[in-house]
């Protein structure tokens, strides 16, 4: 039944979501669904991350009530998977960026989003 | 044929490696002994309520700077890889279509909202969800929706790029005076802690909010200018 549970859930979603980046990534022929996948991935293991860090019944570290200030360490989850994962989100973000902006490049010299049309560096 | 099975083997290799992971796996009982740390002195160290924070500006605040370098890296990279193609041309903005009225009537409503919403967002950052990250953000989709509304509109690069140094160079400088006025770079205590839970508190937390939330709006709303600009070439 443990399967079940809410850090279950979230674990496995997390992985569902980087198999099916994964397998956009490398089945898809569109640059732009490539780079979704891309998102999907990085989302899935961001899900991931926070599942890791997070204990039953318990509250979020933010400690702004009198009773989650003593004895704070038995009633917060970990804060250290999140601080992690915001850091990922932006670097996620700027990553996608970059892509798109290359993708707009490589349109604009090719005409065309489709990966197999880009073969200049293939043998 | 071959390339599809070939597809197949490697998923069914990750699904595999995924499986294994989460079976093997069991959630934590307790806090690991350096979020009991956090957890225990955070709140007489830092001074932050939001221990996600005390964690992300304080503790790790190395990681922060070096997460602001690399959006920096980025914005400064789509800026040079965007001009470097879209030397002014003669612009054809005849062929854009305006904007519904009831876009633009909404984005004139909206846009002071957003500003303040996202103000808000990195001032209480230490004592809230959300913070200078976050702020940014929602500052930067206040931008957005001024170009939707006006496609045509120019964002001031100049401004944009000043705030955006001046508040980058604030966060090293503050960053520096941790080393001569406290324990180390980036301590947050250059500052009296204050009254927990209190808007001036945490030292000087909300002041590097302030910055990376400046910095990280004025970034996003580089690379969308950026992006707008070279649409208007088509």
């Amino acid at each position: 039944m443990h399967w079940f549970s809410l850090e279950y859930i979230a674990m496995n979603l997390g992985f569902l979501l980087i198999l099916i980046g994964l397998w956009g990534i490398i089945t898809r022929k569109n640059i732009l669904r490539i780079i979704i996948s891309f998102s999907l991935f990085d989302t899935g293991t961001h899900i991931v991350i926070v599942a890791i860090g997070y204990i039953r019944n318990r509250t979020a570290p933010i400690l702004d009530t009198l009773a989650l200030q003593k004895d704070t360490a038995s009633k917060i989850v970990d804060p250290l998977p999140q601080a992690l994962v915001l850091t990922a989100i932006v670097i996620g973000l700027g990553v996608t960026a970059l892509l798109l902006v290359y993708a707009m490049k490589l349109f604009e010299t090719k005409k065309t989003l489709d990966i197999h049309r880009f073969n200049d560096l293939k043998w | 044929m071959l390339r599809n099975s070939l597809f197949l083997i490697v998923l069914a290799a990750f699904a595999v490696i995924a499986f294994t992971l989460v079976n093997a796996w069991h959630p934590a009982e307790s806090l690991s002994p350096v979020a009991e740390h956090y957890a225990t002195n955070g709140p007489t160290e830092v001074g932050a309520a939001n221990l996600v924070t005390a964690v992300v500006v304080t503790y790790r605040g190395f990681d922060t700077l070096g997460e602001v370098t690399i959006l920096f890296v980025t914005a400064a990279i789509i800026g040079f890889f965007l001009s470097l193609f879209h030397s002014e041309s003669p612009e054809q903005t005849d062929r854009l279509m305006p904007a519904s009225e009831i876009l633009s009537t909404a984005s004139k409503l909206l846009i002071p909202f957003m500003l303040v919403l996202g103000i808000y967002v990195f001032v209480n950052g230490h004592l809230t969800p959300g913070g200078g990250f976050q702020g940014g953000a929602i500052i930067a989709s206040a931008f957005v929706l001024l170009l939707l509304a006006d496609p045509l509109s120019k964002l001031n690069h100049r401004i944009i790029a000043m705030v955006e140094s001046v508040s980058g160079v604030a966060f090293v400088l503050i960053g520096l005076l941790g080393i001569f006025l406290a324990g180390g770079f980036l301590d947050n205590r250059i500052l009296d802690l204050g009254t927990f839970g209190a808007l001036l508190s945490a030292g000087v937390i909300p002041l590097l909010y302030i910055f990376i939330g400046l910095k990280v709006g004025s970034e996003l709303t580089n690379i969308i200018g950026h992006l707008q600009q070279t649409q208007k070439n088509r």
